[in-house]
């Protein structure tokens, strides 16, 4: 079956190298498409490394996932002793056993029941193996630990030349085998089997380091095939083995250009007036206590108000303490909880190593399917692993969600608050959106300030916005730029309040003028009253004077003339004399 | 000890030349040695395969001492004599 799909995959594929997926998740991928098909496999690491899981898991995921049979021959333990040490992973032997899908062959050897003499061949075991993959049909093969064979018997000549025939006739058989050995020192296997097994070797590796053990996984060889060469983390846990592939090869991603809200319309207007892009990564660092986690938990609260998933991973504060905090600032994530909108994982990052965490993120990511992610805070993890291994981890998790197209917001605490540029586990350069929520410090009080320092492909403000938290939750204020410089706090309210009366104080001035111009408009209006009756009775002054002086000219006229009529006959040259006088 | 049955399995996979030794030199210190107080019952495994895993037959040939209790097992070609007479108890090493 997994044949088939690689070779439909990969057309030009007839001469190449056929692979046998193994089911075990992320290891399929470092192989580029499993294990050689037909082809035997060591698998070598020291004691506890996982590699009797490893092997059951391809055996079960064989039998489960790809209906192909397999034979599982155990020299260290017996089937129930292995049938029950894998039910802890959801592992039903037994049921397989039943089914005919899987064959367990415990083979018991203890030496002092065996007595060697003379000439012998391993011929029992290789019919056994042969019975056992015939009577299923079995396809893969797995043989565990085949070195406790050097224990039993002694005669290492027999055993090296009929271990070498076993290797041989395993594929001649056709089946896919995995063949695990403990590993020696200096040699990857204590028995040198990597001699007789070359065609694919992966090495385990279980490591303490500060306490905090990792396991690692790395293909020593596989020849024929392309195969990541980098030494893998992998993990145990309920669901059995998983490997994770440390940087994705590539950075095609799905981008889109939809947006989501941040929960703060305020903040929404910053960014362009439509918040962050989906599947983008933001990063909100301060330094303490300034209100990262209630930013955090006013984005998960905007996703689940719009009925889609949200995990919140918290790895410094419990669940309980998280929905209580948020309660007194107006946000009730219990619903959305009870909704399973909503889930919350809570763990010390001590609790195990960065590569467990980052499984178990992805795990749950892939399990709940959320839309939006939210880690708080980062910078605990380094308590647990490098600045480098940080690092890495967190690209790889940005990787695998913007492939998910899940939006990440990561709060990280800046432990100097002077150098506001200070990367936050570097991963500042990674992150799609970088908030910084800084204290400004004046007039003997502490205010929040709240700086878009980036936000890739989008309009976003350049304002350095007062970060307010409230009863009634957050909002953002414009700081006051004044005279004085930027004010926040009471100071910009004492300012405010100033600005007010002001405005109050020029209402009343203004009033007071136009009350005064009205008056004056009066006073000025009874003037012009007054003017204008002293100048209709100096014009009747005038005119009496006028009709005075006409009455006078006329009588004097008359008067004349009286004259004139009394004067006649010598008056008529006094006339003309008296005219030109005149 | 002479009166106690003997039950003796001997698993070979094939006429081999080992088996044919193995047996032949079983037949010869039975013989010798538990003269009309053993049985022996040849498996082979080419035929049978399925009896390989019930008595946890790795290596053939296999002398397996069924009866008298406790289980032994002779591997090889018993040509040592001293060590297969030892091995099944029947002369105290």
């Amino acid at each position: 079956m997994s044949k088939s799909k690689k070779a439909g995959k990969r057309p030009p594929a007839g001469r190449r190298l056929q692979k046998t997926l193994t089911g075990i998740a992320g290891l399929d991928e470092i192989t580029a498409g499993g294990l050689p098909t037909g082809r035997p496999t060591l698998i070598c690491g020291g004691a506890g490394c996982g590699k009797t899981l490893l092997s059951t898991e391809f055996i079960v995921k064989g039998a489960t996932l790809f209906n192909e049979p397999g034979v599982f021959m155990a020299f260290e333990e017996s089937g129930a002793e292995l049938a029950i040490n894998v039910a802890s992973l959801g592992f039903d032997l037994e049921q397989l056993q039943k089914a005919k899908k899987i064959k367990i062959d415990h083979v018991h050897i203890e030496r002092n029941e065996i007595e060697e003499t003379g000439a012998y061949d391993l011929e029992g075991l290789f019919i056994r193996l042969g019975y056992a993959i015939d009577s299923i049909g079995a396809k893969r093969v797995v043989l565990d630990t085949i070195e406790n064979l050097f224990g039993g018997l002694s005669n290492i000549g027999i055993l090296r030349a009929e271990l070498r025939r076993l290797f041989h006739w395993l594929k001649e058989k056709g089946v896919t085998a995995i063949i695990t050995a403990e590993s020696g020192e200096g040699k990857l296997t204590r028995q040198g089997l990597e001699e007789y097994v070359s065609d694919c070797v992966i090495m385990l590796d279980h490591r303490v380091i500060d306490q905090v053990s990792t396991r690692r996984l790395r293909i020593v060889k596989y020849r024929g095939s392309v195969h990541g060469t980098n030494e893998y983390p992998f993990l145990i846990d309920e669901d059995g083995l998983s490997v994770l592939p440390i940087t994705s090869l590539n950075l095609a991603k799905h981008v889109t250009m939809e947006r989501v809200s941040t929960g703060i319309p305020a903040l929404d207007k910053m960014m362009g007036g439509k918040g962050f892009y989906r599947g983008g990564s933001i990063l909100v660092s301060g330094t303490a206590g300034t209100g990262k986690t209630s930013i955090a938990a006013y984005f998960a609260n905007q996703t689940c108000a719009e009925g889609k998933r949200c995990i919140y991973f918290a790895f410094e504060e419990s669940p309980r303490q998280i929905v209580r905090n948020m309660r007194s600032i107006g946000l009730d994530l219990e619903k959305y909880i009870k909704n399973d909108l909503l889930q919350f994982h809570a763990s010390r990052p001590t609790l195990h190593g960065l590569e467990m965490h980052l499984v178990s993120i992805y795990k749950l990511i892939k399990q709940f399917k959320p839309s939006t992610v939210i880690l708080d805070p980062i910078t605990n993890l380094v308590t647990v692993g490098l600045m480098s291994d940080v690092k890495a981890m967190l690209i790889r998790l940005i990787d695998f969600l913007q492939d998910e197209q899940i939006t990440v917001m990561f709060t990280a605490l800046t432990l100097n608050s002077v150098v506001s540029e200070q990367t936050d586990e570097g991963v500042s350069s990674l992150v799609d959106t970088w908030l910084l929520v800084r204290d400004i410090e004046s007039n003997g009080e502490r205010n929040r300030g709240l700086y878009v320092i980036k936000s890739r492909g989008m309009k976003h403000s350049n304002q350095v916005r007062e970060f307010i938290i409230s009863d009634d939750g957050l909002d953002l204020v414009d700081v006051y730029l004044g005279p004085e410089g930027v004010l926040t706090g009471s100071a910009r309210e004492a300012q405010q309040i100033k600005e007010r009366t002001g405005i109050a104080l020029q209402d009343y001035a203004i009033n007071a003028k136009d009350r005064e111009i009205s008056r004056r408009r009066k006073v000025l209006e009874s003037k012009i009253l007054g003017l204008q009756t002293e100048f209709e009775s100096t014009e009747e002054e005038l005119n009496k004077i006028y009709m005075q002086e006409e009455l006078k000219k006329q009588v004097m006229e008359g008067s004349r003339q009286e004259m004139l009529r009394l004067r006649r006959g010598d008056a008529a040259a006094d006339k003309n004399d008296k005219k030109n006088g005149r | 000890m002479e009166d106690k049955k003997w039950e003796l399995r001997l698993y070979i996979a094939g006429k081999t030349e080992k088996s044919a030794t193995a047996l032949s030199n079983l037949k010869k210190y039975c013989e010798e040695h538990l003269k009309g107080q053993y049985r022996i019952e040849v498996i082979d495994l080419m035929i049978k395969p399925q009896l390989a895993e019930g008595d946890q037959i790795l290596a053939v040939p296999t002398l397996v001492r069924k009866v008298p209790e406790p289980i032994r097992k002779i591997i090889g070609d018993l040509s040592d004599k001293e060590k297969v007479l030892v091995g099944l108890n029947i002369i105290p090493a």
